[in-house]
């Protein structure tokens, strides 16, 4: 056993490029835009993001419609320093977050110095990325709300 | 409108026929219609150590191989255990760089994240000369029309100065010119291990 064991870096990579369907599309198109949609389900209450069929029911869903830019986590917790291909340069948390005018929360990263700043219940604003393209990184992430 | 269990899962789904409406916010705009969305997984391997012995073996253009105490089945790329009979397999076992065609497909339409997979090109499944399973690999300098069920191969190495401790040392199989091996059935493809 006098010899060295082999190691080799070993990548495996999809390039995967997906069709959106006009439900996710209007979503990504909304991002693009700096405004976030949700879409209405048959009980009135709103799912953001959206979905094309209805969880409960399964009915198919199309009416999109504007929801807020801040909301309220509902539940989160610690990421730490982000891995080599998460798209941030600092620590964040990770927290669910229901956007006001939504009644289903979105997870996304939020930029905070540490966990002591969390809360569930805390209030939370969108930070746009400058350059958007439709993709869900157009959020760049969330910061605690700016007050007044 | 909601699912029922009658619904004909080929049917149109209903979600295409549904009248989209949009807020003014993106009235007007052009949709987003694809997303990106790669995937990515880098890992350091470790091949343990039958494929060790197997890549060492690459190095100086020899096929290593394992057999089944077992069954007597040669497996090659080893992998130490014998998948039929749930065993650790032993070895070296060294295999000739001939065999034949098991099994094939021509590919004509490029792949982006591999160019240098120029189409049409021939990816078969390699059946060694004393070895129970196939091996991948490309069959290369002949025309893909030229290539059939049972043709015989010889491994093409790189050249010597170019060797590492790679399966990429060989570069495709080529066709040697004997006579094509007969085929008579699937089942009875390869050199087999009974278990008692």
């Amino acid at each position: 056993m006098a010899e060295d064991v082999l190691q080799a870096p070993l990548v495996l990579e999809y390039p995967f490029t997906r069709t959106t369907g006009p439900v996710v599309g209007a979503f990504l198109t909304g991002l693009r835009e700096g405004v976030v949609l949700g879409v209405k389900r048959s009980d009135g209450t709103v799912m953001c993001p959206p979905l094309e069929y209805d969880p409960i029911d399964a009915a198919p869903l199309g009416e999109m419609v504007d929801v807020g830019q801040a909301g309220t986590v509902v539940s989160w917790s610690w990421g730490g320093p982000p891995r080599d291909q998460q798209p941030f340069d600092r620590d964040v948390a990770w927290a669910l977050i229901t956007l006001d005018g939504a009644d289903t929360p979105m997870l996304h990263a939020v930029f905070v110095d540490g966990p002591a700043d969390m809360a569930t219940g805390m209030r939370v604003q969108i930070q746009w990325r400058d350059e958007r393209v439709g993709h869900i990184a157009d959020i760049a992430g969330f910061i605690p709300e700016e007050s007044g | 409108m909601a699912y029922t269990k009658s619904q004909d899962p080929t049917s149109r789904p209903a979600g295409l026929d549904v009248e989209l409406t949009v807020p003014d916010s993106i009235a007007g705009v052009e949709r987003v219609q694809s997303v990106r969305t790669p995937i990515r997984i880098e890992y350091t391997y470790t091949p343990g150590v039958a494929l060790s012995t197997y890549l060492r073996g690459m190095k100086d253009k020899k096929i290593l191989a394992e057999r089944c105490p077992k069954t007597g089945q040669v497996f090659v790329p080893p992998r130490g255990v014998s998948p039929v009979a749930g065993i650790m397999t032993e070895g070296p076992v060294e295999l000739p760089d001939t065999g034949y065609v098991e099994s094939f497909n021509i590919t004509r339409v490029p792949i982006a994240s591999r160019p240098e997979l120029e189409p049409p090109y021939v990816s078969a499944w390699i059946l060694l000369d004393g070895a129970s399973v196939g091996f991948m690999g490309l069959v290369i300098n002949c025309e893909p029309e030229d290539v059939k069920l049972g043709t015989r191969v010889r491994a093409v190495w790189k050249p010597d100065d170019e060797l590492e401790m790679a399966a990429t040392n060989i570069l495709g199989w080529e066709p040697t010119g004997e006579p094509d091996v007969d085929i008579p059935d699937i089942e009875t493809i390869g050199q087999k291990g009974e278990l008692e």
